[in-house]
């Protein structure tokens, strides 16, 4: 492909360096998206990698949280064979551990993506929070979430508000949720084993065990809280906004209801 | 330090043949888990090295590890205070009293400067510059400064001296603080517990004063081989959490069983210490192998972790005692509330923009 510069953009009412001015000022929007928009209102903006991580990582999350609640408050007593033959809870905890594994290597490989990946891969590991003009589209994205915009802009990537909460709940949050976890972990892997070695000191921080199961546990609620409304939102962004959203995160491409540009 | 008597010397004193001291020496390697070789090693220690002169002082505490201490079995406290360590202070078990006891405070300072090993049970108050624990007619954080100065090592016996115990739960109105925030200059052994286990206690002191070194610390500054391990990891009732089987009330069936206390607030999966195996009462029995939760009396802060009978324990930041279970479901329920609210009112403004357009 040859080099995309602003003069091969073809642009029929507005010059280049005002299409989708938020979004461009932002780091959000690419010469070469705004080039495919013209070609076919559509843009490629979640790669194979990104979009398998990100449904792997919501099933690790979903038995993650499920098998977590009922590690701290478990089943009511059960029954049903001899101690020995019986699993429940052993097979509650291998689940918990084995998603967590998954998640952890999943988060790694997703960060290896950030660096090899397009631009679309980096967004959630940064937030503009020195851009001024960002802190004027988040509020401007708030107000339509308020009724108080009439129409919401165009995005690529995140809106900035979903920037803002990607990157809280799942980039700090996630990390969060696996420093404490491989702690907590660590503590039955023993002293010396691998885990110990890399995560025994979150434990020396904390210094009782049972803060830092606290600690893990208020994680787990937050990220229930970002999982309701990153799901309620997508679906009415997918419904309210100007561009495609739901579909986004199967076929990777972003596609647009709207020709206009902003 | 000729003056004081070597082990060699106070066995042989108290009547017991080279060969038993042999024997005592083969069953020690034994016990510390080294191999034959260290026997001669022992031995040579025993007979060389002069008893440790050991500063025993007491601040803010209730005696717990001084009575769990002398209940000890393996060895005998007896054996440890007459012939192992050299107990030249210790206002509690001593004859002297008053006047005298405090001369003999002050003269072993003197003599052993820089060689003596400072036990502390208890911990001091710093409240109104001390007030709340005198001993001697003095703040008790004076004579711990005091004592400290010229220490070899600390042992901070019990809650009270590792993490504050009973009288630094909040609001702790004596500002009562664990040793390792006041004397920060000299390596300090935690032995925690409400009371710590008598043989551990013996045990920490037996290892020191054969290899005249500090035992392998945790992370926490608790010795490795009493302390890192959980209950949990070595409880006997371990199958029985694995299988989901758990007591659900005290009186229930499968509290006769012997269940797993997990649900009834038992914080053995997060108290590291050696009840499971050590057990108290030479091997009779430990809270659990009795029925009831481990409390966590070796973990720091453990009065604070809410009640004793939860398993998800208590966040007071949230103004209420509520636990984590309780602010998630909350939380959850009031923005699962929200997005209902604010689904509906984008639908109606939807419906209300199509029909201006129409």
């Amino acid at each position: 492909m040859r080099k995309i510069t602003k003069d091969r953009i073809y642009e029929p009412k507005v010059p280049p360096e005002e299409m989708l001015e938020a979004s461009r000022l932002t780091g959000d929007a690419t010469l070469e998206d705004l080039e495919s928009i013209r070609r076919r209102t559509s843009v490629y903006v979640y790669e194979a990698p990104v979009r398998i991580w990100h449904w792997i990582n919501a099933l690790c999350i979903t038995i993650l949280c499920v098998t977590g609640y009922l590690i701290a408050e478990p089943l009511p007593s059960m029954e049903f064979a001899e101690a020995t033959n019986q699993f429940v809870m052993g097979y509650m905890r291998f689940a918990h551990f084995a998603a967590g594994t998954v998640l952890s290597i999943g988060f790694l490989a997703r960060i290896y993506w950030a660096f090899v990946g397009n631009t679309h891969a980096r967004q959630m590991f940064y937030v503009p929070i020195f851009n001024l003009r960002y802190w004027k589209e988040f509020i401007f994205e708030l107000k339509w979430y308020m009724f108080l915009e009439e129409e919401p802009k165009k995005y690529i990537g995140h809106n900035p508000l979903a920037h803002m909460a990607m990157f809280t709940f799942i980039t700090l949050g996630i990390t969060f949720m696996m420093i404490t976890g491989w702690a907590l972990y660590a503590e039955g892997a023993g002293q010396g084993s691998l885990p110990d070695t890399l995560f025994g000191w979150v434990l020396g921080l904390v210094q009782n065990s049972q803060r830092l199961h606290t600690l893990h546990h208020l994680g787990m609620w937050s990220i229930v809280i970002f999982a309701i409304i990153h799901i309620y939102a997508a679906i009415r962004e997918d419904v309210m906004s100007r561009q495609s959203m739901v579909s986004t995160m199967i076929s990777g491409h972003r596609t647009f209801k709207d020709d206009r540009i902003e | 330090m000729s003056q004081i008597e070597t082990f060699y010397d106070v066995m042989r004193r108290q009547g017991i043949t080279r060969r038993s001291f042999m024997k005592y020496c083969s069953l020690t390697a034994a016990a510390l888990g080294l191999g034959p070789s260290f026997v001669p090693k022992i031995a040579h220690a025993m007979e060389t090295k002069p008893r440790t002169p050991v500063i025993w002082v007491h601040g803010l505490e209730c005696t717990c590890c001084s009575e769990s201490f002398i209940r000890s079995a393996h060895p005998l406290a007896k054996d440890v205070v007459l012939s192992m360590i050299s107990l030249d202070y210790d206002d509690t078990l001593m004859a002297a009293a008053g006047h005298a006891a405090e001369a003999a405070f002050e003269d072993t300072i003197a003599k052993y400067k820089g060689n003596y090993i400072l036990a502390v049970e208890g911990n001091p108050p710093l409240n109104e510059d001390g007030m709340f624990c005198i001993t001697g007619g003095k703040p008790f954080v004076e004579k711990l400064r005091h004592a400290a100065k010229d220490a070899k090592a600390i042992i901070s016996w019990g809650a009270c001296a590792s993490y504050g115990c009973v009288q630094a739960a909040a609001p702790n109105p004596t500002q009562a603080t664990p040793v390792h925030k006041v004397i920060t200059d000299k390596p300090i052994i935690k032995v925690p517990g409400c009371p710590p286990i008598a043989e551990v206690m013996t045990g920490v002191i037996t290892y020191m004063l054969t290899f005249d070194r500090m035992p392998e610390l945790d992370r926490q500054g608790r010795p490795a081989m009493f302390y890192s391990q959980r209950i949990h990891d070595k409880c006997y009732r371990r199958p029985h959490f694995d299988a989901g089987q758990f007591v659900e009330q005290w009186d229930d069936d499968a509290a006769r069983k012997g269940y797993c206390l997990y649900k009834m607030g038992c914080k053995g999966p997060t108290t590291y210490n050696a009840c499971s195996t050590v057990r108290w009462n030479e091997g009779v029995s430990f809270p659990i192998q009795s029925g009831h939760g481990c409390i966590g009396c070796s973990e720091d802060g453990f009065w604070d972790q809410n009640g004793f009978y939860e398993r998800v324990t208590g966040i007071k930041q949230f103004g209420i005692e509520a636990t984590a279970d309780q602010i998630g479901f909350a939380t959850t329920a009031v923005v699962g509330g929200a997005v209902a609210v604010h689904a509906a009112a984008s639908a109606l403004k939807r419906a209300q923009k199509k029909n201006e357009e129409a």
